[in-house]
């Protein structure tokens, strides 16, 4: 069964990511911000997180630097899911190791296609 | 005597002369050639064959009238040692050489005033040459044996011989060197010599007429009281004769400096400033000793020969009468003497003028860029040599033409009133410093034409047409412009006459012109060299170089001017030392010059101080001048560099003004690009959640449990009203920073609005079951925009909700009254601020500088637009520091 870590501090946004995943059999994990989603990561491994940037506290990119930086999270793949969409910002969240960049407002359907894709 | 032993002595005669000018010339520096004496008696030119003949028929004639053509120069002899010396200052200074130069470099170095000064000089002196011409062939004629004789043809005239012989003469020494400024020692002497041979003679001529032909003074006197209108000839009748004098000693007094023989003499030719003491005395005494015995040889003539004979030639009638050949020939060379030696001065002085202000400034210019230097000087020396020829011809033509019927005595006084008409340029120029190229140029132009008018046309219009028309009648049958009466003035002779309007015309055009307009620049520079010449000089009698030698003297004072005292003479005493030379060693050699080079070379360069020294050794005076000349350039480069720094450094002040409003400019852009892209950030949050669960109500809706689907509507709902609170705020918010928001300012009741806010806001609280107390429910009615105030009260409580715990969440609203202000707080128990969130709080979104992806809690446009409307009202925000358990927002009112 795939695991999925949803993060992001929006509450209508996560449900519906959560409500789409579950249809897909997914065992959903949700944080509100980085410090949460570290919390879980302690105990979890989960196949792929869905990472919004802007967030209080610990933010996304020092979430996904610690992913990456964690030897137990080695093939777990990173998307980020977030309104920053300038070209920076997608070249730094790929640098920083990011398997995709996905853009908000998005389509459910796509993200979630997206993610199976990856994880085929 | 006949015509051609006549010639013979007259050659001898010249040769003398030549050898005598040839012999100075070889002893430059000897003291026969360089003293006072020799110097006053070059000054004596100015007695030319018109003192000698002229003066005499003039007494004969018209009584004492003859004395003042040398009362001028009496009474401006004193005057000398300040105005002749400044003269000679500035022209060593300036390399002057010539009247033309002189003036024209007053202007400004105007090269038309120069040309027309040449021109004017031509016309005043051309009249005066004929009459030496006149002089000599009539004086030839009643020495030789054919009385009488009216020569058909130029090849009889023996005059034209004689003129050739000047010529040839004057070309022969006047044109050795190129360089005109340099000194011709040569014809000085023998101008020298024949000043003293032609006094000598007069005064033996004197003696003898008057003791050996007479008995005495007394006798003669005696003798001529008889004669009729003696009364007449002793006296000045009247306040007529009175004018008359005054104006011409006023002629003779401007003579003495202005005609070109006299400026070459007294100026150009002037070796020592000392020369002058002696100059202003001995000068007189000259002009004395030869006037003494005039009035009585011509009343010897008078006497002898009553109306008969032409009474300018009684010095050598009365001789030849009593049978003394010897005599009359010794009074002819005296009066030959007096000839050459103006004639020589005169072409000399008016070659040099032609050629370098008339024709190589107008015609040869362009080949004189394009030659050699050698061919340069060849072309100036064959310029100057056909000048002096076609001078002297053309004065034969003018004597042929004209001089018959004029006296001596008249020629030479249009002469002087030609010339008189470069004084009032020349001498007001010399001390006013206003005086104007334009108003030299206009006043020489109309005395010029005045004098024309009313001296030489006359006469010359009389022998062409014949008639004296003109002269009764006046131009056009106007009897306002008769030339002899000119506006009704007839009381005066003719020249005095002619003197006085053309000068009076010269003068007015002269100052009105000079007023009224202004000289340009390098005009005025001039002026103010000419007329404060003393502060560009300090010279010394012994400061002066003469050709092919350097005093040592001259060296250290421009070693001294620039290494100052101390060092020049310790420099000095050095190289003495080393070449063994005594320290008062007066003339420098090649060793010293060298030396001095290398010295100078030190303060201002190599070339410069090779300039300076060879101009000392060279005996340009320009060393001062030329080195104040260069300062004030230097000077004015030091200036306008500092006047360039100022420029540049106010430049660079405006440009990093520049910079930096640019800076601020592009921040603000930035500001706003980065506003922009939140704000885009933050609209895009809620539409994403709208998306999003609209896409799955659609697509899932038989399988979405309806629990669920209710979820997703009122998230939807939600985060509609986020997104149209959110769009509104951006809107305020931009009104509120662009300032396009205005107050509706009303006299409301605080107490009022809180109660409303309250109202508003219950359920908000009801819902989290946090509670809201109004702590001061009293009145306050001061100014503000109610609507805007409560919008501040909403954001503030809702915030505090926000972060409230649900249910034990404590919400205070107080306010009281400050200094001038109402002090409004709303406390909460809820998380609070963080300590380094407090700076944050009310910046729109993110504070630009820190580009932090972490958002402080409760940051958006709410408080950002509530501070606005509070510092709208003049009123402040803050969060109170320090505050345990919870957060407390302070805000406050001005009232008045």
């Amino acid at each position: 069964m795939n695991k999925i870590l949803i993060v992001d501090d929006e509450p209508n946004i996560v449900m519906s990511l959560e409500y789409a995943f579950k249809k897909q059999d997914f065992e959903v994990f949700i944080a509100r911000d980085g410090s949460e989603a570290l919390e879980i990561l302690k105990h979890h491994i989960p196949n792929i997180v869905l990472l919004d940037i802007m967030m209080p506290n610990v933010d996304g990119y020092q979430t996904i630097e610690y992913i990456k930086n964690t030897d137990s999270l080695k093939d777990t793949k990173v998307v980020f899911l977030t309104a920053k969409n300038k070209a920076s910002d997608i070249e730094k969240g790929l640098k920083l190791g990011a398997d995709k960049y996905l853009t908000k407002p998005f389509s459910v359907k796509k993200i979630v296609s997206e993610i199976l894709q990856l994880l085929a | 005597m006949n015509n051609f032993s006549l010639i013979i002595i007259i050659i001898i005669y010249l040769a003398v002369l030549f050898y005598i000018a040839f012999f100075a010339e070889k002893k430059r520096q000897s003291k026969w050639v360089n003293n006072p004496y020799i110097y006053t008696l070059s000054l004596a030119v100015y007695c030319s064959a018109w003192t000698y003949y002229g003066s005499i028929g003039i007494v004969a004639n018209s009584g004492i009238d003859f004395l003042p053509i040398y009362l001028g120069p009496v009474i401006a002899a004193p005057m000398w040692i300040i105005v002749l010396r400044k003269i000679i200052r500035i022209s060593k200074q300036h390399k002057i050489s010539s009247i033309a130069d002189f003036i024209s470099l007053r202007y400004g170095n105007n090269r038309f005033l120069g040309a027309l000064v040449t021109i004017i000089c031509l016309f005043g002196t051309l009249p005066y040459i004929s009459l030496q011409l006149k002089a000599v062939s009539e004086t030839f004629e009643i020495m030789s044996d054919e009385t009488s004789y009216v020569s058909t043809s130029i090849i009889d005239d023996s005059t034209f011989y004689v003129a050739l012989l000047l010529a040839i003469f004057a070309t022969f020494f006047g044109t050795q060197n190129t360089d005109a400024s340099e000194k011709h020692k040569g014809i000085i002497a023998s101008v020298a010599f024949e000043s003293v041979l032609k006094l000598l003679f007069f005064l033996v001529i004197g003696i003898y007429v008057t003791y050996f032909l007479f008995n005495g003074t007394e006798d003669i006197y005696n003798q001529i009281s008889v004669v009729d209108n003696f009364k007449e000839l002793t006296t000045l009748s009247g306040v007529e004769d009175g004018f008359n004098w005054f104006f011409l000693i006023a002629l003779s007094f401007i003579s003495v400096f202005l005609l070109p023989r006299q400026f070459q003499v007294s100026v150009l030719e002037n070796n020592r400033e000392k020369h002058l003491k002696k100059a202003i005395w001995l000068f007189p005494l000259y002009l004395f000793l030869f006037n003494i015995f005039v009035i009585f040889i011509a009343w010897a003539g008078k006497i002898t020969f009553g109306d008969t004979q032409n009474a300018e030639y009684y010095t050598l009638l009365l001789p030849l009468k009593n049978g003394n050949a010897f005599l009359a020939t010794l009074v002819f060379l005296g009066g030959f003497s007096a000839v050459i030696s103006m004639v020589v001065v005169s072409t000399l002085a008016l070659s040099t003028m032609v050629s370098n202000n008339l024709i190589i400034p107008y015609g040869f210019l362009d080949k004189f860029i394009r030659n050699q230097p050698e061919r340069n000087s060849k072309y100036i020396k064959n310029i100057r040599r056909i000048s002096i020829f076609t001078i002297i011809i053309s004065a034969y033509f003018f004597y042929v033409s004209f001089s018959r019927e004029l006296s001596l005595y008249a020629i030479g006084l249009i002469s002087f009133v030609i010339i008189a008409q470069l004084a009032p340029s020349f001498f007001i120029g010399l001390f006013w410093n206003r005086g104007s190229s334009k108003a030299a140029i206009i006043g020489m132009i109309v005395g010029f034409f005045i004098s024309l008018y009313t001296l030489v046309l006359p006469f010359t219009w009389q022998a062409y047409t014949g008639t004296d028309h003109f002269i009764q009648q006046g131009l056009f049958d106007i009897a306002a412009l008769k030339p002899y009466a000119l506006f009704g003035v007839d009381f005066l002779s003719p020249p005095a006459h002619a003197f006085f309007w053309s000068i009076t015309f010269n003068v007015m055009s002269y100052l009105i012109f000079s007023l009224v307009a202004k000289g340009n620049y390098r005009e005025r520079n001039y002026a103010e060299m000419f007329v404060d010449s003393n502060s560009f000089t300090s010279l010394q009698d012994n400061a002066f170089v003469w050709k092919g030698e350097a005093y040592v003297s001259d060296i250290k004072s421009v070693l001294v001017r620039f290494l100052g005292d101390k060092r020049a003479t310790r420099a000095l005493h050095l190289f003495f030392t080393k070449y063994k030379l005594p320290s008062d060693t007066q003339l420098a050699d090649a060793r010293l010059i060298n030396f001095s080079e290398k010295l100078l070379t030190g303060s201002i360069g190599s070339a410069s101080a090779k300039i300076l020294i060879s101009s000392v050794v060279k005996e340009e005076q320009i060393s001062l001048v030329e080195v104040l000349k260069i300062l004030e350039e230097s000077k004015e480069n030091i200036v306008s560099n500092r006047v360039l720094l100022e420029k540049s450094n106010e430049l660079s002040k405006l440009s990093s003004k520049l910079k930096d409003a640019n800076q601020e400019l592009i921040a603000k852009d930035q500001q706003k690009d980065e506003f922009l892209d939140t704000v885009a950030h933050e609209l895009k949050t809620p539409i994403t959640g709208i998306r999003a669960a609209t896409e799955l109500l659609m697509d899932e809706e038989d399988d979405m449990p309806h629990e669920i689907k209710k979820k997703f509507l009122k998230n939807i709902l939600q985060d509609s009203e986020r997104l149209g609170r959110l769009i509104h705020n951006i809107l305020d918010f931009e009104k509120l920073e662009t300032g396009r928001l205005h107050l509706d300012i009303q006299y409301n009741d605080i107490q009022k609005t809180i109660q409303k806010v309250l109202d508003s806001i219950s359920h908000l609280a009801a819902k989290k079951e946090v509670i809201i107390i109004n702590r001061n429910l009293h009145s306050f009615k001061t100014n503000y925009d109610e609507d805007r105030i409560l919008q501040v009260f909403t954001n503030l409580i809702s915030n505090a909700i926000k972060f409230c715990e649900p249910k034990t969440g404590r919400i205070e609203i107080d306010y009281k009254l400050g200094n001038e202000v109402v002090e409004i707080s709303v406390s909460d128990n809820g998380k609070g601020i963080p300590e380094e969130d407090h700076k944050y709080i009310f910046d729109k979104f993110y504070q630009s500088k820190h580009q932090n992806t972490i958002k402080p809690q409760g940051s958006g446009l709410g408080l950002a637009i509530t501070k606005q409307i509070v510092e709208k009202h003049h009123g402040k925000i803050w969060a109170k520091k320090n505050v345990k358990n919870g957060a407390i927002l302070v805000f406050t009112i001005p009232f008045k």
